[in-house]
């Protein structure tokens, strides 16, 4: 082009000026991509509901981090009729406020889960993890029948809770405290749960493995992926996600 | 390469008409050969369409949101819209659901197909995890396909079912039953005998005296006297040889020393009411629907669907 504000040949052969050039370019790019993640607790729509794991559903959270449940399962819905029609509403930046990290995924082999809590009975769970083709024939899902065997070894959760909180996680002192407690609590419905009850509410508390003798990691997991996607109650969050007026025309 | 570019002497270079760019290795020199016309226009063509692209569309983020765009468009309002097309596309057949009461589905022949065929397809969603893509259900998910009920296999019963589950803890009107679990109440000698008692009833073991007297005492009142179940409480049939866990001695007596609490999600909080009749016309349909003056054929092709005579 005829018009130019800089002849590039100095560009060239300037450091310093091809480094502040380099840097001003760099930085729009960083500009739009990195400063909104400083402020993107604002950006986060508020909803009703959520709140941080229990002490048991973190540990089931952990196992399925472990055996990387998240390289086949996606834990998003997003805004298409296909997918909402499949699983359900389409899931909310809130809701995964607490997850450190994200377990949204980025390949479905296996279907979505951002909302299978509550669909299928602990049964179903278990029998589906111990032998996935026991109730689907045509699932491709290896087995994971050693959860029920292995007694869970969650480690200490009172350190686990307080590393949360502080990245963010709203845990009370008394919540990190009992943390040990509640992990056991969770899954013994005998248990005195009250305490646990009022920390979290909505909490499921049950024996989520069939064997009420003990706590195995099958009774962790099955607990995380009971409370997925419950704790919003989508009928009331919907007022707050008004689609754009026009657009829905 | 000392030379500024900028101060060369423009020289022309014969054969191709470009000037020299100044520089030089060995006596190659390079020249300022233009980019080609169609390549600079593209390029000025993608500045223009991503300034159009943010001017239009939501882009830059700001303190709260990011700017809207001229457009307004957001994913959501495209899903909205999406989703409406889709509602007024069912709308006949979904106002035509809702305005008639279940158990008169079956006798309106037009609109009880319109609901088997939408059920067959949020069957395939929803319903065969458990039950299975052919309804044959499994090791404890009951085969869809048989006549052979537990809460009933009429068009209102299986909507009930539907509607409010089996066994949901946090609704009140889920099917509530509960068996006791027998083991300490009765001694492993007890269990063995109504083990074979309940096995006598289909004809898989001998009669035993002790084991029907036991059974009259404490399986009767749900089962009834002949075992025959009452669909009242859920409790099956134990004579027709058709079992939802087994009947065989080791599967029966897990059963009677721990009893079955088989759960079914309720779908009222998950499914419109629409869909959930269409559900029940659907499982209806599949070959077990009782008090169903439905026309033979759509069983006949459920059941050659499912492979089933």
């Amino acid at each position: 082009m005829a018009f130019r504000i800089i002849e590039h040949g100095k560009l060239e052969r300037n450091v310093a000026l091809l480094g502040l050039f380099a840097l001003v370019t760099v930085a729009v790019g960083g500009l739009v991509q990195i400063a909104p993640l400083f402020w993107i607790d604002s950006t986060i729509e508020k909803v009703d509901g959520m709140r941080p794991y229990t002490p048991l559903e973190q540990a089931g959270r952990n196992i399925y981090m472990r055996e990387g449940c998240y390289v086949c399962h996606s834990q998003m819905v997003r805004p298409f009729r296909d997918e909402v029609e499949r699983y359900g509403p389409y899931s909310l930046a809130a809701e995964s406020m607490y997850d450190h990290p994200f377990q949204w995924g980025s390949k479905r082999t296996g279907p979505d889960l951002a909302r299978v809590g509550g669909r299928y009975s602990d049964e179903w769970h278990r029998e589906h993890l111990k032998d996935p083709r026991a109730v689907v024939p045509e699932s491709v899902m290896p087995p994971y029948a050693f959860l029920a065997e292995h007694d869970l070894d969650a480690g200490d959760m009172t350190g686990h809770l307080t590393a949360l909180s502080r990245v963010g996680v709203p845990y009370s002192k008394e919540a990190i405290a009992e943390a040990n407690a509640d992990l056991v609590a969770q899954a013994d419905p005998n248990a005195d749960s009250a305490g646990l009850k009022k920390r979290y509410p909505k909490v499921q508390v049950r024996d989520y493995d069939g064997d009420p003798s003990r706590v195995t990691e099958m009774d962790a997991l099955v607990a995380y992926l009971q409370m997925l996607g419950t704790l919003v109650d989508h009928k009331k969050a919907a007022a707050q996600q008004v689609p754009n007026a026009e657009a829905a025309k | 390469m000392a030379k500024n570019p900028t101060d060369h002497n423009k020289r022309i270079d014969q054969p191709t008409g470009t000037a020299f760019v100044g520089h030089e290795w060995d006596g190659i020199e390079e020249l300022d050969t233009p980019m080609p016309r169609w390549w600079l226009w593209t390029f000025y063509l993608t500045i223009i369409w991503a300034l159009a692209y943010v001017i239009m569309y939501p882009a830059w983020p700001l303190v709260n949101s990011a700017t809207k765009g001229m457009l307004g468009w957001t994913s959501r309002g495209e899903l909205a819209a999406e989703m409406q097309a889709a509602d007024v596309k069912r709308a006949p057949l979904v106002n035509a659901l809702a305005a008639i009461p279940v158990e008169q589905l079956v006798a309106n022949q037009k609109l009880y197909q319109g609901a088997v065929a939408g059920g067959a397809a949020a069957f395939k969603v929803h319903c065969v995890q458990c039950h299975g893509s052919g309804a044959m259900g499994s090791k404890g998910y009951p085969n869809l396909n048989d006549d052979d009920w537990l809460w009933g296999g009429d068009i209102s019963a299986i909507h009930y079912t539907l509607t409010h589950g089996i066994r949901n803890p946090d609704h009140a009107e889920t099917r509530q039953s509960a068996m006791p679990a027998f083991d300490g109440i009765l001694t492993p000698a007890e269990i063995s005998a109504v083990v074979g008692h309940v096995q006598s009833l289909s004809g898989k073991a001998k009669a035993n005296a002790k084991g029907a007297e036991l059974f009259a005492t404490n399986c009767a009142s749900c089962h009834g006297n002949d075992g025959k179940g009452l669909r009242e409480f859920g409790a099956p049939n134990l004579a027709d040889g058709l079992s939802l866990y087994g009947t065989d001695k080791a599967t029966l007596t897990q059963t009677v020393k721990y009893s079955r609490q088989g759960v079914m999600p309720r779908w009222n909080d998950k499914l419109d009411a629409a869909t959930i009749k269409m559900l029940a016309a659907y499982v209806h349909s599949l070959g077990g629907g009782e008090a169903a003056p439905v026309a033979a054929p759509a069983i006949a092709e459920a059941k050659a669907a499912n492979g089933q005579p």
